[in-house]
């Protein structure tokens, strides 16, 4: 049996800062086969992009990374730069966040096409450039053979993005990482870019790992979704068991912060209230704890184990999950000693 | 005169440094070498060293000995004593050049960031203009002219620094001129004078400072390269760049001719730089090629 | 790039060409005294000073003597010495190529280290290498090129006689002859230039490598070397022609002095020579030629940056 595509395990990532080692990514495990897709969700700067980075290996010198990327079946963290780059842009590709920044702004984006199909798959000039126009015209570039001429600052962000995509797409890479793909873009083209991704992913049967700090991004567009929260996992399952079964409340305050269109425009979204914690000097206990509508004394002093849920490929680290006795009991808990306190404020104010 | 470089090494993106730089040693060596050639150079007249000017007080071209620490010149000069005289003429050509040019530049740069409009784009349009200009050639053209003296390199270095004094302070006004402490004052309607004075100029002045190090540095390179071509103070007072230009014929016996003077230069132009640029990059004013 | 930023530029030239040439003018102006006795001397009789003046048109208003100096001079008349008799254009011409060939070689040498080096220092930010070049860079800008050039006379040409002292051999007279006799010159100009460019570059290079388009192209698995010569350098080139064209000015002052030294008949020395013996509207036109040369060197690299630089190049097309 050939071996699962992507099997991440324990993998940590670390930045030397002036206060003290960042860790970015906590003994973070997950796979994915090929063909699939996965949602990796989670607030900004929960370490969705060191992750996708971690995993490719393409980290800043400083970092410091431990554990396994076992990619069919080899380990990339045992890989050297040489032999990584050889995987990098055939095997594994990646389309960044930000396509203004991300292509060269003095070289043509057809050149920035070809230079991955003559080095990897050793095309000829010509053949590199007919294979470039075909790239662009699949992503939906009109005019390809034109606009391959031109310089990037030349397209719209929704057709550098497209390039970017063509890119990452012309080597046939077996893994697609796309870091937060949208996110810089207008919301008119945001879609037409995600519909684009997961054609692609699906006529080439390639795997995807889509980051994303917006859980309806990835609703209908992924076999299964990732939370992350401070550098770890914090709850993964398929995509409707995510969302009818939501078991870890990080995941239940996302859900609740999601634009809905059925929804009034007027009506606030429920931002997360808090920030998530600093990563140099993180207390131990439940990341979430200090936002959490559930949290328990428990909670501040044990960290709770990623474990499996009844239901297949469904795993959480909470103590008193969502929709469980344990957490309906601390959320009712919870709430009436707001109430309470919440009184005595009164009271206080009053007498005074 | 010629444009002194900012600094891009400062520029550099730092991973995990906070906050500012610290002052090192070499920032302290300086002004310690700028401190001592001052220092001698104001008291010149009151040190046990022969007059610079009188020949003969030893065999001509002598190599440095006990009674003369850095030998003699060629018409038998005492070196020591012309290197500290010498120092009179650099340090006095390069600090009130450049004094004027910030005074003149200097106001010109604020006016303009702060007024901004019309009397802007003049200004800077005239410093565009200026900018345009082969400076050391022109310096070399109004000395020539106007007869070399004392006061004449100084003005023509001196005119000549205004235009790139006027585009740094310029930069600098603009930058700060925006903060919300500046637009907070004036929204509550305090007098422009009294914004200028209290909140601009403090803020200004660290960018200004340290960039003029730089300047007193290249204008102290520009009038050594005029008294090297014979265009600084008339002979036979000492000048670094002339008793450099004495030196280079007799190279062959009497090396330490030209390179004491050197060595006196190269040292005070390196402290000026070395003390502008920790500065900038203690300051935070790195804002790179304004 | 389109006819209206070609435009905006060739009106930007008009302010500057005049105010280049007005100054030039008026140099004579400063002249203490009667012009006319200060070029002649003091022991001129009183009919060549009248004709002097006359020559000269002293006896006219200011501005009907600019007017009519400028007639003159696009005319291609920048007068003639009063030393020699020869004209003054004729005396540029003769020494032209020295210093033409003079900058262009300390550049190419600058150049040509500059760029090696940058790239070096800046694949690997405070290496060894890094830390070598930049304070080494450091301490080349506190050299003025006097002292340097009086340095490497000492080491090369006293010391071991690698290279002559001073003189000069015409290129198609001997090559071989004319670049040892260049050598030292454009080493002694370069060296500066070699600091300005190597800090330059080096810092863009840096900031270049941070960004995203550079992480983009590693994802490619495009390889070190590729990288760097491909898509860290090329933005970079673009600074580094306006940085060429800026350093012109300080360039033609050093190669003044650098001249005179090396005792090269180029432009500088002639300038230098003629101020001497108080040649006075030699001065006055080699200043000006010099002036308007640098002046019109610095539009054609901004043009030249224009045509080059796809991101300006298209933005003003597009604007
Ligand atoms: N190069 C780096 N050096 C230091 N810290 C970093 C670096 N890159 C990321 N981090 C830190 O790692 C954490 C996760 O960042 P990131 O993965 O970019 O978040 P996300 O992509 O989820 O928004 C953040 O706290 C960020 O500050
Ligand atoms: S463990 Fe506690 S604090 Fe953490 S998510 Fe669960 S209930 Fe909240
Ligand atoms: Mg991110």
């Amino acid at each position: 049996m050939k071996p699962v595509l992507l099997d991440v395990a324990g993998l940590s990532t670390t930045f030397p800062t002036g206060r003290g080692p960042l860790i970015a990514l906590d003994d973070v495990s997950l796979s994915l086969d090929r063909g699939r897709t996965l949602g990796l969700v989670g607030e900004s700067g929960s370490g969705k992009t060191v992750l996708a980075r971690s995993i490719m290996g393409l980290l800043p010198a400083h970092a410091h990374r431990q554990g396994h990327v076992w990619f069919e079946g080899q380990d990339l963290a045992a890989l050297s730069p040489r032999d990584l780059r050889d995987i990098w842009g055939r095997e594994i590709a990646m389309v960044f966040q930000d396509p203004m920044t991300s292509l060269n702004p003095v070289m043509k984006v057809g050149r920035q096409i070809t230079e991955s199909l003559r080095h990897h798959l050793r095309m000829g000039k010509d053949e590199a450039r007919t294979a470039a126009v075909d790239l662009l015209d699949s992503v939906g570039i009109p005019e390809p053979k034109r606009r391959a001429d031109e310089y990037p600052h030349q397209l719209s962000g929704g057709m550098r993005q497209r390039v970017t995509i063509a890119i990452a797409l012309a080597c046939w890479p077996k893994l697609l990482l796309a870091d937060e793909p949208t996110t810089a873009l207008d919301v008119t083209v945001q879609s037409q870019i995600l519909d684009l991704l997961q054609a692609k992913q699906a006529e080439r049967s390639m795997a995807m790992i889509l980051v994303t700090h917006d859980l309806g991004v990835v609703a209908g567009r992924t076999n299964e979704i990732a939370v992350m929260y401070a550098g770890r996992i914090v709850e993964r399952a398929d995509t409707a068991t995510l969302f009818a079964e939501t078991r870890m409340p990080y995941t239940e305050s996302l859900l609740a912060s999601i634009p809905r269109v059925e929804r009034p425009s007027h009506t606030r979204l429920q931002a997360i209230a808090g920030r998530p914690p600093d990563l140099v000097t993180r207390p131990g206990g439940c990341r979430f704890a200090p936002r959490c509508p559930y949290a328990q004394p428990r909670c501040a002093e044990e960290e709770p184990p990623l474990l499996p849920a009844p239901t297949p490929g469904h795993t959480f680290a909470c103590w008193y999950p969502v929709g469980t006795p344990a957490g309906d009991e601390a959320l009712a808990r919870n709430t009436a000693s707001n109430e309470a306190s919440n009184k005595a404020a009164d009271r206080a104010a009053d007498g005074r | 005169m010629p444009e002194p470089q900012p600094d891009p090494a400062s520029a550099d993106v730092e991973h995990g440094s906070t906050g500012r730089r610290r002052l090192g040693l070499l920032f302290w060596a300086s002004v310690g070498w700028l401190g001592l050639i001052a220092t001698l150079a104001a008291t010149a007249d009151w040190l046990p060293i022969p007059d610079p000017t009188r020949p003969g007080v030893a065999p001509a071209r002598q190599p440095p000995t006990l009674h003369h620490l850095l030998g003699v010149d060629v018409l038998g000069r005492d070196m020591l004593s012309r290197t500290i005289h010498g120092a009179r003429v650099s340090l006095v050509v390069g600090f009130s050049s450049i004094a004027f040019g910030l005074l003149v530049g200097g106001a010109v740069g604020v006016l303009a960031g702060y007024f901004r409009g019309r009397f802007e784009a003049i200004a800077m349009g005239t410093v565009d203009v200026l900018l345009a200009f082969p400076a050391l050639v022109f310096a070399l053209a109004l000395v020539s002219f106007l007869g070399p003296s004392l006061g004449t390199v100084t003005l023509a270095i001196g005119v000549l620094s205004i235009a790139p004094i006027a585009r740094i302070i310029r930069a600098s006004t603009l930058a700060f001129a925006q903060r919300e402490f500046v637009l907070a004052a004036r929204t509550v309607g305090a007098r422009h004078r009294r914004i200028i004075v209290n909140e601009i100029l403090p803020n200004v002045i660290p960018a200004a400072v340290s960039f003029a190090l730089v300047a007193v540095a290249v204008a102290i390179v520009s009038e050594g390269a005029l008294a090297f071509l014979g265009l600084s103070v008339a002979a036979p007072t000492p000048t670094w760049g002339s008793m450099i230009n004495e030196g280079r014929t007799v190279l062959q016996d009497a090396p330490h001719i030209s390179f004491v003077p050197s060595a006196a230069m190269f040292l005070t132009v390196l402290a000026l730089n070395f003390a502008g640029d920790s500065l900038r990059a203690r300051f935070d004013v790195g804002e790179g090629r304004l | 790039m389109n006819a209206r930023y070609l435009g905006r530029k060739v009106l930007l030239l008009v302010p500057v060409l005049f105010a280049v040439s007005a100054l030039s003018f008026l140099l004579l102006n400063l002249l203490p005294g009667d012009p006319a006795i200060a070029i002649l001397g003091p022991s001129a009789t009183e009919q060549s000073v009248a004709a002097l003046r006359h020559d000269l048109d002293l006896d006219q208003p200011l501005p009907v003597r600019y007017v009519r100096w400028m007639g003159h001079t696009v005319t291609g008349d920048l007068g003639r010495s009063y030393v020699s008799n020869q004209p003054t254009v004729e005396a540029v011409r003769q020494r032209l190529p020295v210093t033409l060939e003079l900058l262009l070689l300390s550049q190419l040498l600058a150049l040509a280290l500059a760029i090696p080096l940058a790239l070096l220092a800046a694949s690997k930010p405070n290496g060894l290498l890094d830390r070598a070049s930049t304070s080494t860079a450091f301490a080349f800008l506190a050299i003025p090129n006097f002292m340097l050039g009086v340095l490497l006379i000492y080491l090369f040409a006293v010391r071991v006689h690698l290279f002559p002292a001073t003189g000069y051999t015409p290129f198609h007279d001997h090559p071989i002859e004319n670049l040892r006799a260049m050598a030292l010159p454009a080493v002694t100009l370069g060296v500066a230039e070699l600091a300005v460019y190597l800090r330059l570059l080096r810092s863009d290079l840096i900031a270049t490598l941070q960004q995203d388009y550079i992480t983009m192209a590693q994802a490619k698995g495009m390889s070190r070397n590729h990288i760097l010569l491909r898509h860290a350098l090329r933005p970079s080139a673009f600074s580094l022609v306006t940085a060429a064209g800026l350093n012109l000015g300080r360039l033609i002052g050093g190669a003044f002095v650098v001249e005179y030294l090396f005792a090269l008949p180029g432009i500088g020395s002639l300038t230098v020579e003629s101020i001497f013996k108080r040649d006075y509207i030699v001065v006055q036109g080699t200043v000006l030629l010099v002036a308007v040369g640098y002046v019109l060197a610095n539009f054609a690299v901004d043009v030249l940056y224009g045509v080059l630089d796809p991101r300006v190049r298209h933005a003003r097309a597009t604007a």
